[in-house]
């Protein structure tokens, strides 16, 4: 990338990151609602050993509050922020100055990174000082991992979404429509177990939430005999953002629709 | 003469059967300001999103600064401003922000403080985008179409929806633009805004230019004639000379004081003559009030308005049956 393009997308990246904080629905739905989800999971369901020498209940909540930190970052934000932008015909002004369209829309994705990184970092010290609830290090580069291709997969996945929402004030219904059943399927809210019904897990495996959640499992419960590199969610997340990269290169939209 | 900023030969853009722009020409030279009148569906958005670049065309030559909006790169888009019909920034931006971000963009911006002091924002620099009213959000989006520093600055309704105080000062600084040199493409819906600011004007209907000259031209193409009206009471109907006295008349409709197309029409104090012939009916009308021993005080002579005109070209262009679809 150019120089030039490079200070570009850092200028438009500061820009849409202070947006984002200066938004107040948009930095409650992506920063104070998993915070909210955290504390009310354990509230609800309490924080007791699983075994009796661990880990605790928490462990278990964490990865999917950061899931789910990451789908309202990345997915719901970016698709929110985009149509918006779309149908108040910012898109369209913006195609007609010289900025190339990716460095542009390269601002919010980064935004997203920046977003998913400190909300990871902020349920892993909240965990850790509050539910007493380790992170297992050598689990990190996993994590890493999956945190890049989830942001990666769901910005795609929220970009391609754009198409299906017709104006900016439908934007939130259309995507809470969305997510909030499948964050129930998809280990988000409670992890599932051997008595969760086979259908609830089997829709949930086909959509890209669930493989994000267990993977990030891997880093916080001891419990899972699972590998630390798991390379099959990785490449169901990666199957859906290519999908959603398709999408847009298709069809997105740059002008509203008429 | 100049290189033309804008040369368009016919142009045309289909919708399945509907032809919405059927066989546009056009010609902008550097440094001119050209308004493009038309009622609304006449193809006017279309003709100019298709010079923006942001339509495609079914057929014609567009060459815009020299290059095919169809195909032209980024750094052509260096070289434009665009103002759309509705846009609205960010409203959780600041003005001063929302404008660095926007030269950003650009590889060879204006300053900052030149563009906000440009458009009058200087002041609401450190204000947020959603708290201004909505005369200055459109002077923030013209100066978001100025900072890249265009040659050419396509304004597509500039001031629709401005009071008429806002609307004095939008013509204000899109006059000042004139000494910057920028080329502009103005469309807009109001005929004074148009004999305002534009050097000349393109009148488009059903997809076709109907006319096209200055304000002058387009009276003249529209056979405008020029309205002499006086108090009748001063010299009245009876006493005027047969010649005038064949193109003014009394009428029954109190309150009517002359429209386009109908040759003449009197108010109860007021007799109105339309003629080409300004000089020799003052002449006559000045003779016979002399005659009568009056003064003529309530003499008007007043040249067709644009508005007249172009509602006579619309209006001719609709009988000849253009305007169905």
């Amino acid at each position: 990338m150019s120089s030039r393009g490079l200070r570009q997308l850092a200028a438009q990246t500061r820009v849409d990151f202070t947006l984002l904080w200066r938004n107040p629905l948009a930095s409650f739905f992506t920063v104070v609602l998993p915070l909210i989800f955290l504390f009310v999971l354990t509230a609800l369901f309490g924080n007791e050993l699983v075994t009796p020498v661990g880990p605790r209940l928490a462990s278990r909540f964490v990865p999917g509050i950061i899931a789910l930190s990451v789908v309202q970052a990345s997915f719901v934000n970016l698709a929110v922020v985009t149509v918006f932008r779309r149908e108040t015909s910012i898109l369209k002004r913006v195609r007609g100055t010289p900025i190339r369209p990716w460095v542009f829309m390269g601002g919010l994705v980064a935004t997203s990174y920046a977003v998913i990184a400190l909300m990871a970092v902020l349920m892993a010290v909240i965990g850790w000082a509050v539910y007493d609830v380790d992170l297992l290090w050598e689990a990190v580069p996993g994590l890493i991992v999956t945190l890049v291709i989830g942001g990666a997969v769901f910005c795609a996945l929220g970009l391609a979404f754009t198409n299906v929402v017709p104006n900016e004030t439908s934007g939130p219904p259309f995507l809470n429509l969305v997510v909030l059943p499948l964050y129930f399927v998809s280990d988000v809210y409670v992890p599932a177990s051997d008595d969760t019904p086979r259908a609830i897990t089997l829709i949930g495996d086909i959509f890209p939430i669930r493989h994000l959640a267990v993977a990030l499992q891997r880093g916080f419960d001891p419990l899972t005999d699972d590998s630390l590199w798991p390379v099959t969610n990785w490449l169901v997340m990666a199957a859906w953002g290519v999908a959603g990269a398709l999408v847009v290169t298709r069809w997105f939209r740059w002008t509203p629709r008429d | 003469m100049k290189s033309p900023a804008i040369e368009v030969t016919g142009l045309h853009k289909s919708y399945g059967e509907i032809e919405a722009v059927a066989g546009v020409d056009l010609h902008v030279a550097e440094g001119e300001i050209l308004a493009f009148l038309g009622p609304n569906g006449a193809g006017k958005t279309t003709t100019v999103e298709i010079l923006e670049g942001f339509r495609s065309r079914t057929a014609g030559q567009v060459s815009v600064l020299g290059q095919d909006p169809a195909t032209a790169g980024l750094d052509w888009r260096e070289r434009i401003g665009i103002v759309l019909q509705e846009s609205q920034p960010e409203e959780f931006l600041k003005v001063a922000e929302t404008v660095t971000i926007w030269a950003a963009y650009f590889s060879d911006p204006r300053p900052i403080d030149e563009v906000l002091q440009l458009v009058g924002l200087t002041e609401q620099s450190d204000q947020r985008v959603g708290r201004l009213s909505g005369g200055q959000q459109r002077r923030l989006d013209l100066a978001l179409a100025l900072v890249g520093n265009p040659e050419l600055l396509f304004l597509d309704e500039p001031t629709t929806g401005f009071d008429p105080t806002a609307r004095r000062e939008a013509w204000a600084m899109i006059d000042g633009l004139r000494d910057l040199g920028v080329t502009v493409l103005l469309t807009t819906h109001y005929m004074d805004e148009a004999q305002h600011l534009a050097d000349r004007i393109a009148v488009i209907a059903a997809g076709r230019i109907i006319a096209r000259g200055t304000a002058e031209d387009l009276a003249e193409a529209a056979s405008m004639q020029t309205r002499i009206s006086w108090d009748s009471q001063e010299v009245p109907l009876a006493e005027l000379p047969e010649q005038l006295r064949g193109t003014a008349a009394v009428s029954d409709d109190p309150g009517e004081t002359g429209s386009p197309g109908n040759p003449f029409s009197v108010s109860p104090q007021r007799l109105v003559i339309l003629t080409d012939d300004v000089s020799d009916t003052v002449a006559a009308l000045l003779q016979t009030a002399g005659r009568l021993g009056r003064n003529i005080n309530s003499l008007e002579v007043l040249a067709p308005t644009l508005e007249d005109t172009y509602l006579s070209l619309i209006g001719e262009a609709d009988r000849a049956g253009r305007l169905d679809r």
